[in-house]
């Protein structure tokens, strides 16, 4: 068995009296990708919110690799080794991919803070950034402005931002929204590669992609685990087909 | 054209160089004003223009440094060091700086606006309505602080030129200061916070303390500029850190164009050389500066510093179609 990069316990988030998230248990094992599926408003982005550290867990523990981070402050997280990607495109608009990525791999860095020293120069964090560049296929556009990149091009960027502050746990919000088939059979590919090695939590709309890619699926509704398991078992549970993938998989 | 560009600044410090070889005193005194005040607008503009923080409280710093010359001083009639009183007005402003940025860096947007306006207020209060600096009278600096190494003076700051020159070379090391930062990792950082401040947190950067940085260096900043404005002018009163003032330095800013340090500069020398023609052509001389700055502001959404560029883009693309 893999080991656990990321294990959540008993999390619950009440915004007022709704719980968004309740009672929520999650085990992210190095190399495998754990998708997490439901139906909007299930509480998939507060949970991906609570693992990132944007929303405190009203109850709950995390452990990364062992080590509590419920309640610290995002950047610490990150700090720690969970990167995450946004639901809605979220990069630099006004600087090139590649500065986009130097940018990200700046934050790992020891002196991110000298004022002497010219950004550009900064040799570790662009050999990151153009690695994390390469790693998702971007190299050739390195120097070309974020707002001019497409769509796709500019999800890969998010992801190649998360890669160049080198996470061990990866939280991908909807990586494939938005995008055309041929896109999305490229960061599919992606998304395969870049398993080895570290956990991933990839929250997702579409099916195939899901269970063509995902070792473990999470089903959430209303704020609470439906069911848990392998693509098959998921598959075949009683409950998920009732609330969930319905008419979809019974072809 | 972009030679002209690149050697436009150039020109611009050349003439200032050489100003005092053929203004008289009414001028190099107006020109020095300039510059403080461009030094002033330069340290907001760190906030504003670089990290995407508006203040409407940036006088509070610029009127403490002042102040705190006035009170370094043994009394009225003897001067002050300037070893001694510079670094101590800096200090005093740094570290108000520090103590409303923890607080007021707790809040966005408008509520950042209104926070920092209202900190302000509580120190423009504690100057007018107490004794402390002279009430709401102010004070007056008889004596110009002294740069004494030993038996030798280098510098008189009494004198109007010798003033002039020493603003010039504060000037020039602040727009350097600025551009090194702005090429800086801290830099780039700043500019990471202003276009998206979410996505830096998720990166790993405790950007509170990066706005917290920013924030005291450009009281610092403000505090040099405050520092020699009340030595230009020969006394302090409460006006200096009134939220008047805070918002004459903003316009500044967005009249000049912000994110560049230069566009500060622009700002500072255009406003206030419309202020003194426009006073002179009339009374009513704020109807006419505020009708400029709605202008500005329109035709030139870049900054009277973006002005050159619009005209080229212009230019080439009426030389395209």
């Amino acid at each position: 068995m893999a080991e656990t990069a990321l294990l959540a316990r008993g999390l619950t988030r009440r915004f007022g009296g709704l719980a968004a998230v309740r009672d929520v248990s999650l085990a992210l094992k190095r190399g495998s990708i754990h998708a997490l599926i439901g139906p909007n408003g299930a509480g998939k982005s507060t949970l991906v919110n609570l693992l990132s550290g944007e929303l405190a867990p009203s109850e709950g523990t995390i452990l990364l690799e062992g080590r509590a981070i419920a309640g610290m402050p995002p950047y610490r997280i990150a700090r720690l080794g969970v990167g995450r990607t946004f639901q809605r495109s979220n990069v630099f608009r006004d600087m090139t991919a590649l500065e986009n990525c130097r940018l990200a791999a700046q934050a790992r860095h020891p002196r991110s803070w000298a004022l002497h020293e010219r950004a550009q120069a900064c040799g570790p964090s662009i050999e990151a950034a153009s690695r994390a560049l390469a790693a998702v296929e971007l190299g050739p556009r390195a120097s070309v402005i974020a707002a001019a990149l497409s769509h796709g091009e500019r999800r890969a960027l998010e992801i190649a931002m998360c890669l160049a502050t080198e996470p061990a746990v990866l939280l991908l919000d909807e990586p494939l929204a938005g995008m055309g088939p041929e896109e999305s059979q490229r960061v599919l590919a992606l998304l395969r590669r870049l398993r080895t090695g570290r956990a991933m939590l990839l929250v997702e709309h579409d099916m195939d992609a899901v269970f063509a890619l995902a070792d473990v699926i999470t089903v959430m509704a209303d704020g609470v685990v439906l069911a848990s398991g392998t693509p098959e078992a998921v598959r075949n549970d009683a409950a998920v087909r009732e609330a969930y993938l319905g008419e979809a998989l019974t072809a | 054209m972009t030679g002209v560009r690149r050697a436009l600044p150039w020109l611009a410090l050349t003439l200032l160089v050489a100003l005092p070889g053929f203004a008289g005193k009414f001028y190099i005194d107006l020109f020095a004003k300039i510059m403080i005040m461009a030094v002033f607008a330069m340290s907001l503009d760190l906030l504003v223009g670089f990290t995407g923080l508006v203040s409407l409280g940036h006088a509070a710093f610029f009127g403490l440094a002042g102040y705190t010359l006035v009170l370094s001083a043994p009394d009225k009639y003897t001067a002050a060091s300037l070893w001694t009183s510079l670094p101590l007005a800096v200090a005093a402003s740094t570290l108000l700086a520090l103590a409303i940025g923890a607080l007021a860096l707790r809040t966005r947007g408008v509520y950042f606006i209104m926070v920092t306006l209202a900190f302000s207020q509580l120190v423009y209060f504690v100057f007018h309505d107490t004794k402390l600096g002279g009430g709401s009278d102010g004070a007056y600096i008889y004596a110009r602080p002294k740069a004494q190494l030993g038996p030798w003076t280098p510098i008189d700051l009494g004198d109007g030129t010798q003033f002039y020159y020493v603003v010039l070379a504060i000037l020039v090391v602040a727009f350097a200061f600025l551009r090194v930062l702005l090429a800086s990792r801290f830099g780039h950082a700043l500019s990471g916070i202003r276009s998206n401040e979410q996505r830096m947190r998720a990166l790993g950067f405790d950007t509170y303390a990066y706005k917290l940085a920013a924030f005291a260096i450009a009281g610092a900043l403000a505090g040099v500029a405050g520092y020699f404005a009340a030595i230009q002018f020969g006394f302090v009163n409460p006006e200096m850190l009134s939220w008047h003032e805070s918002a004459n330095v903003l316009l500044m800013v967005i009249l000049g164009g912000s994110g560049t340090a230069f566009g500060a500069i622009v700002g500072a020398f255009a406003f206030i050389l419309l202020e003194d023609a426009f006073s002179l052509a009339t009374r009513h001389w704020l109807l006419l500066m505020g009708g400029f700055v709605i202008a500005a502001v329109m035709l030139l959404p870049g900054g009277l510093a973006s002005a050159g560029e619009r005209w080229r883009h212009r230019a080439t693309a009426s030389s395209d179609g």
